[in-house]
């Protein structure tokens, strides 16, 4: 079986889709948005030891050149990956995706299902795969968290034991997604349209931050795509943005007003879309 | 033996009555029932078994058996559940009403017979299954007429029904009225009457969600595990005071409760416990709630006078009596502790595992004491979780994990409850304040309410971290008047001053959120 690297596993989820959720979080992502606010997420461990002195409760120690980590000492200080030089985190675990359900299963009869999240989940496509599938044995529901990135039209495979994507839409114009995420956004908008129209789209997300990117017309396409398509029951999240856990750099930038949050749900609601949510 | 009073006695009780008098936070209200109280307490009618006074009339630390202010000569039940939908048919010659033929008829009448229902507060604290009840009577009115009559209603309730042990009930099945109560008592976020949501596993998921919507904003309802006290008690069960599963049509006698941390405090060791001290208490206990019962039925008089028994809104024999218990995870803990180890209820094996023998003596104990009186229930007493009293100090109630040491997952929290609800057909429940309202998520509570019917978990509250109404133990307050009451005014119901001494003794504010 492939392994992936497992930043954290959350019993019960609220956040991540409808109903209670088992999240799986997995590390790596292939963009590097400038809000990120999980930036320890995007970059695998280089096992430099850096974090290791920062570690009070010496949860974590250094093994045969590689970082080890002790989840019982460990006092989730976040030490650690504040000082990573890499935008990495020790706290990962490398796993099975059995291993991965075995702690999914405890979560049962609780849960309806899962939903894996990163990072960007689709780096780890075989791995995810054997998950859904297992997940999918147990009767659960299945849904992916994803940046977009990876084409789901050309992954029948994948989709088959995939109930729908939540998607986050960073930003409508090329190069306000390349100012955002450093990468261009052509397969995401395809995506949009693809999920939208073969209904497997859950969710789309919009994180807003009116100095970083055109957040009116990013919302006004994305609702535009989702009337189009019939998409109207499909949950938009328009999400302010919040400095918590962003990296210094972009600590600063500006927070959007309630005033500006709700004129862009108005702008939603004004293709018809019935489940128009700002948090 | 019959109890002595002495002339000190007779003198404390005397100040207090004086003290009860001049109380400047109890409304008048509340000062006839606590006067009533005190008269009944100079009574010595009762043949107490020996013991009683060493284990009840004793300081708090070293309480362990408490009857929750039952007075010395019991002259009603404790909980009178009537059968509403018998009195709605018939109508009542006491209260010289005829059939309810109409909406306004059914709500008046209803209103009527609450106030004629006593219980150990005077009010009553179960108002029926208000969706099987009601619904018959409004396929003529539009939902605007339903709900402006039910506001009118339900705030007439709240306003004269001065506490909150008062219990409605609905479920399983989905029906418009259902659906239009939820409407309403979401948006009326009042503490009175407390609402349980019957589920099965047929109850429509839409019907739960508008419970949950209820709930988010009100405290209520709380949702019940229907498939399990149906198969303990049958179809004729209801849901009455903080969450007790008594009989529609009786009700329960009495209450005393078991204080397991102070009973584990007289014992050497776990094994002193388990043989020695825990029977002869639970022996203790059992004997006086016999003889309370029996003063009940065979003395009082209520049963041969009352119009609720002599017209059959109740049936002696459909009562039944809760042997209560509180504290069973300080119990583990300290006798743990006595034993050298350390570990925790709620957080290991071994003390779950402790708890659940504890569970098992007791429920052996009570399958083998035979109550005449308690027929309903094969004549033994029904083991009861109970919510404990504001003037309860390290000691959880029933068998609930201690505020503050909650496991780090709602997961585990749940299977540690999963252990315990099994034993408690006249009621146990747990609370958990979640903070969903900005997520738009409320299918999260749905999929726990669910996973616990296919499990054995009885009962589950949920209230949003952040409304004004709050669950307390059993009963409901409102952060408001608790802030009222704190400053030193009258407020109109009893359980605001109840509320405000668990939030100051027993941490309520201060449970995990989820
Ligand atoms: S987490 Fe970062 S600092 Fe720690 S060993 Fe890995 S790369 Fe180095
Ligand atoms: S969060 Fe990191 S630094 Fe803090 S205790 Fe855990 S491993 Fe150590």
């Amino acid at each position: 079986m492939v392994t992936a690297t497992v930043n954290k596993i959350i019993p019960f989820s609220c956040v991540d889709g409808p109903g209670n959720r088992t999240a799986v979080f997995l590390q790596g992502c292939n963009f590097d948005c400038k809000y990120c606010h999980n930036p320890e997420t995007i970059h695998s461990c280089v096992n430099c030891g850096a974090c290791v002195p920062y570690c009070k409760p010496q949860a974590l120690r250094m093994e045969q050149g590689k970082v080890r980590y002790d989840m019982e000492k460990c006092v989730l200080c976040d030490e650690c990956f504040h000082h990573c030089p890499h935008g990495a985190s020790p706290r990962t675990r490398e796993m099975t995706a059995e291993q991965v359900m075995v702690q999914v299963r405890k979560n049962m009869p609780f849960i309806r299902g899962i939903t894996v999240s990163g990072g960007e989940c689709t780096l780890w496509r075989d791995f995810l795969a054997e998950l859904l599938t297992l997940a999918k044995a147990e009767g659960l529901g299945t849904l992916l968290d994803s940046n977009g990135s990876h084409d789901f039209s050309g992954d029948p495979g994948l989709m088959a034991v995939t109930d729908g994507v939540m998607l986050d839409v960073k930003a409508w114009s090329r190069q306000d997604h390349l100012a955002v995420t450093g990468r261009d956004n052509e397969t995401v908008l395809r995506n949009l349209c693809w999920l939208a129209e073969n209904r497997k789209l859950t969710e789309v997300r919009t994180v807003i931050v009116p100095d970083l990117f055109d957040c009116t017309e990013t919302v006004e396409a994305v609702s535009r795509i989702l009337s189009e398509t019939g998409s109207t029951a499909t949950r938009y999240k328009i999400i302010r943005f919040r400095p918590m856990g962003v990296r210094e750099a972009y600590k600063s930038l500006p927070a959007p007003t309630g005033e500006q949050l709700s004129r862009l749900r108005d702008i939603a609601e004004s293709y018809g879309l019935q489940d128009v949510v700002t948090v | 033996m019959k109890r002595v009073l002495t002339p000190e006695m007779i003198e404390q009780m005397r100040s207090e009555i004086y003290d009860t008098l001049t109380d400047s936070t109890t409304s008048h209200e509340q000062k006839v029932t606590y006067l009533a109280r005190k008269a009944e307490n100079f009574l010595t009618v009762l043949d107490e078994p020996e013991g009683l006074d060493e284990l009840m009339r004793c300081d708090i630390d070293t309480r362990c058996i408490c009857n929750l202010f039952e007075g010395d000569a019991p002259y009603r039940p404790r909980y009178i559940c009537i059968d509403f939908p018998k009195f709605l048919r018939e109508g009542s010659a006491f209260l010289q009403l005829g059939p309810a033929r109409d909406f306004s008829e059914a709500l008046t009448n209803l209103m009527i017979m609450y106030h004629n229902i006593p219980s150990i507060t005077n009010y009553p604290v179960f108002i029926g299954d208000l969706d099987e009840l009601l619904d018959p009577f409004i396929k003529d009115l539009s939902d605007d007429e339903v709900k402006k009559a039910l506001r009118l209603w339900l705030t007439t309730v709240d306003r004269t029904i001065l506490d909150s042990f008062c219990h409605a009930n609905i479920g399983p099945k989905a029906s418009r009225l259902g659906y239009l109560l939820l409407e309403v008592e979401g948006e009326l976020e009042n503490a009175v009457p407390n609402l349980t949501m019957r589920v099965a596993r047929d109850t429509p998921d839409e019907f739960i969600l508008a419970g949950i919507k209820c709930a988010l904003r009100s405290a209520k309802p709380s949702f019940a595990n229907d498939a399990m006290f149906r198969s303990e008690l049958g179809d004729d069960y209801c849901i009455a005071s903080c969450y007790n599963g008594l009989y529609e049509g009786g009700g329960s006698y009495t209450l005393s409760r078991l204080i397991l941390s102070n009973i584990a405090k007289r014992a050497k060791n776990i094994e002193d416990f388990e043989k020695n001290v825990l029977p002869w208490v639970m022996d203790v206990m059992a004997r006086y709630m016999d003889e309370r019962i029996r003063f009940l039925v065979e003395e009082s008089g209520w049963f041969t006078t009352s119009f609720l028994a002599t017209e059959g809104f109740v049936r002696r024999d459909k009562f039944s009596a809760m042997f209560g218990l509180v504290g069973l995870a300080e119990c583990v803990n300290l006798l743990l502790e006595k034993e050298g180890c350390h570990e925790r209820f709620g957080h290991s094996e071994k003390a779950n595992q402790l708890g659940v023998e504890i569970m098992n003596i007791i429920e052996a104990f009570n399958n083998n004491h035979y109550n005449p009186y308690c027929e309903a229930t094969d004549n033994h007493f029904l083991l009861h979780a109970q919510v404990g009293i504001d003037s309860d100090h390290d000691c959880s109630p029933g068998t609930r994990i201690p505020i503050g040491e909650e496991p780090d997952e709602l997961v585990d929290h749940l299977k540690v409850i999963n252990l315990f609800h099994k034993y408690f057909p006249s009621g146990t429940g747990d609370i958990f304040p979640v903070d969903l309202t900005v997520h738009q998520n409320p299918q999260y509570v749905l999929d726990i309410i669910r996973g616990g019917l296919g499990m054995d978990i009885r009962y589950l509250s949920f209230y949003s971290s952040d409304s004004d109404v709050i669950r307390v133990t059993g009963y409901l307050v409102k952060r408001s008047e608790m802030e009222k009451l704190d400053a030193g005014q009258n407020v109109r119901q009893n359980t605001t001053g109840l509320g405000l001494g668990a939030a100051k003794n027993c941490k309520i504010l201060d449970r995990r959120v989820r």
